[in-house]
Order: C-alpha cells, then structure tokens, then sequence
C-alpha cells in the first residue's frame, strides 16, 4: 500500500517537473498600429486601465505574463484562454472588424460585463485585481454604450 | 376539546390565508393578461408595413432561421443546436455573385456576422444561444431588406427581454410565440412590422 503510494506520488512529481518543458507561445506579437480599440477610440484614461487590468491579457496581442505563468499547469491555462478569448474578440485588431462585427462586438462586451461572465472566473482565482469593482463597471458599460451607438 | 377547538380554528386560518393568496394569485393574473391585451391593441393599429422583394435566394437560410427559432419557443436546446448547423451550411451555400458589387460588400458583412452567432448557438447553453439568436434577428432582417424572401415575415418585439431593454426576432407567422423567453413568457410581444414580398 505504502509502497503504492510512493510510487504514484513519485509519477505525479516526474509530470509536474515534466510538464515544466512545454514552453507556452507566448501572445506579445508587436502590433499593427492604427487597428486597436485604444488607439481608435482613445479612451479615458479610467476606462483604458480597466481595459488593461482585466481583459487585455486575453483579448489582445500583448499579453502581461505574471511570472507564476512560467510555472505550469498555470500558463497552458492561460495561453488556452488566450487562444480562444482573441477568436472571440481581439482588441488590438479591433480596426480589422467590419463596421457590423465592430457593433456586435460591443454588443456583446456590455452583455458579458453586465452579467458579470468576464473576466472569467477562473483568471479572476489568481487575478484578483482585474475582478470589476462596481464602479469599473459603470465607467465601462457607459463608455461602450455611447461607442456603440455611434454604429 | 380545547385543543380541537384551537387547531380547527388555526386550520380554517390557514385556509383562508391560502385562499385570500390563490385569489390574489388569480387576479394578477387576470390584471397581466389584461395588460398584454392594452399592449397589444394600440401597436396593432400604429403597425408597419414594409416591402422587400420576393425572392428564393434566402429560402433555406430563413428555413434554417426559422427552426431554431421555433427551437427556442419550446425551451428545446438541443434542436436548436442542431438548426444552427443547418444555418452554417445554408450561410456556406449563398451566392452573392449575383448581387449588385455595391449590395456585396453588405452581405458578406451580414453574413459573417450571421455565422458567428450560429456558432454561439450550436455551442451554448439556452439562455446564451437565446442572446445571440436576438443578435442573428437583426442580421436575417438586414439580409431580407436586401436579398428578399419568400414569405411574407413578421417582425415580433418584447419590450421585456434583457432586464426591459428589449428584444426583436423574425416570425413567418403573425401570432406571437416568443424565443426570447420560451415557455416562461411565451406570448410577451407584439407584431411591430409586417414585412411582405413583392
Ligand atoms: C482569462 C482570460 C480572459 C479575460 C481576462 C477576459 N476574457 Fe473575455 N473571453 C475569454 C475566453 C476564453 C472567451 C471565449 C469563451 C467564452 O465565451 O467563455 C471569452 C469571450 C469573450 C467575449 C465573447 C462572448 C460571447 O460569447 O459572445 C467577449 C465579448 C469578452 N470575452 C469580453 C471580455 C471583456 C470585456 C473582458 C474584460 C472585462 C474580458 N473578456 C476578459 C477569456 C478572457
């Protein structure tokens, strides 16, 4: 039994150090400028914080790697939710977005705020910061309304 | 016999308590139904009417629309999931070449759209595939207003989806049966626009 024991702590430690090996891509490509959100719409600098605080990290091409994303299972996590929040929305070609798929997007960013679904919940566990405070949200939901109606 | 006395007295409270509550129950009732029909008289007088042409172009589009719409009115996420798929393919097969260059540009953009919503529909759960099939509304009416259709198409409205922001959708009926909440509210709407094919 004891030995059993020893023998499965022992595989998951080789894994855990393993695992270690896989390098995550890292998402900090330089941008093509003129086509993010912040350079196209020149936010205050509140909303542009709250941006950079809690949704960029996923939804642009400039990741902010804190240095436990270095350590794994945390940062294929992360580079997951990466990949799928920018198939989502990217932020920083948000000017590549037809005038359509601009105001779906906002559309749909006031939705997921609202019913407090970003950032997610389990980015939120080790980002504690990023969580929208109630007025974050009201700075942010009364920045993309106004955007959006411009569409 | 005290005892008696005192437990039939508490139970003819308590009846009566449920009694005076079911009644109550039966008269909100009563004042909502009555409210849908005062909405529901004044919009069937303002009505719009408009005219796209009559076309098959969008036929299986519409089709495809049209059943996860129905889907939706009966809470059934599954076929709804499954008329999402149909909505991809049929978005796959329209031509636009057709069309004049100036209309190109537009169809594409609706189309484009139009699959990202389908996509959030065959792979979310009720409520999200509901959001995204409110969004898909306004795309299929833009497609329509510029590619036609087949039947004549009734634009339905509920003031009270998304916390009273409101929500649209396409009908090839003019009876109202609501997607947007399915058997919770299934007759909140009104026919806000009757789109007819010349
Ligand atoms: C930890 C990474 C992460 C953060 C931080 C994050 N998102 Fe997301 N986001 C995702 C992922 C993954 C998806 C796709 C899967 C899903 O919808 O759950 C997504 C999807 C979305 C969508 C599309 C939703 C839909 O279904 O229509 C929007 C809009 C969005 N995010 C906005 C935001 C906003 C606004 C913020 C900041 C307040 C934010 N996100 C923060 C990872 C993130």
């Amino acid at each position: 039994m004891i030995k059993v024991l020893k023998i499965s702590i022992g595989v998951f430690i080789v894994a855990l150090v393993g695992i270690q090996f896989f390098p995550i891509q890292r998402n900090e490509s330089s941008k093509p400028p003129g086509t993010g959100f912040i350079e196209l719409y020149k936010p205050t600098p509140a909303v542009k914080n709250i941006l950079a605080n809690s949704c960029l990290d996923c939804h642009s091409n400039q990741t902010k790697y804190p240095w436990y994303s270095h350590v794994q299972p945390v940062g294929l996590l992360l580079q997951y939710h990466i990949e799928q929040g920018k198939s989502e929305l990217n932020l920083s070609e948000f000017g590549d977005y037809s005038d359509r798929m601009k105001k779906d997007k906002l559309r749909s960013m006031i939705s997921q705020i609202e019913d407090e679904e970003m950032p997610l919940p389990s980015y939120l566990l080790i980002h504690k910061e990023a969580k929208l405070t109630v007025n974050n949200k009201e700075v942010l939901l009364e920045f993309l309304t106004k955007l959006k109606s411009t569409f | 016999m005290k005892r008696v006395i005192l437990f039939s007295t508490l139970f003819a409270f308590t009846l009566a308590a449920c009694n005076s509550k079911s009644s109550n129950q039966s008269n909100s009732e009563h004042e909502h139904a009555e409210g849908h029909d005062h909405s529901s008289m004044p919009s069937k007088s303002m009505k719009n009417e408009s005219s796209a042409q009559k076309s098959n172009n969008t036929t299986v589009i519409l089709d495809a629309y049209l059943s996860i719409k129905n889907a939706l009115v009966k809470d059934d996420q599954g076929a709804a999931r499954k008329a999402g798929a149909a909505l991809a393919a049929s978005i796959d097969n329209f031509d636009i070449s057709s069309f004049k260059a100036s209309e190109q540009q537009e169809l594409k953009d609706i189309l484009e759209v139009a699959k990202e919503h389908r996509e959030h529909i065959s792979n979310s759960k009720i409520d999200h595939q509901r959001e995204h099939f409110e969004a898909l509304s306004k795309d299929i009416k833009d497609l329509v207003t510029i590619a036609g259709a087949d039947r004549t198409l009734y634009q339905q409205y509920c003031p009270m989806y998304d916390g009273n922001k409101g929500g649209m959708w396409l009908s090839a009926s003019d009876e109202v049966m609501n997607p947007l909440f399915g058997s919770k509210m299934p007759k909140c709407g009104s026919v806000k626009e009757t789109i007819s094919m010349k």
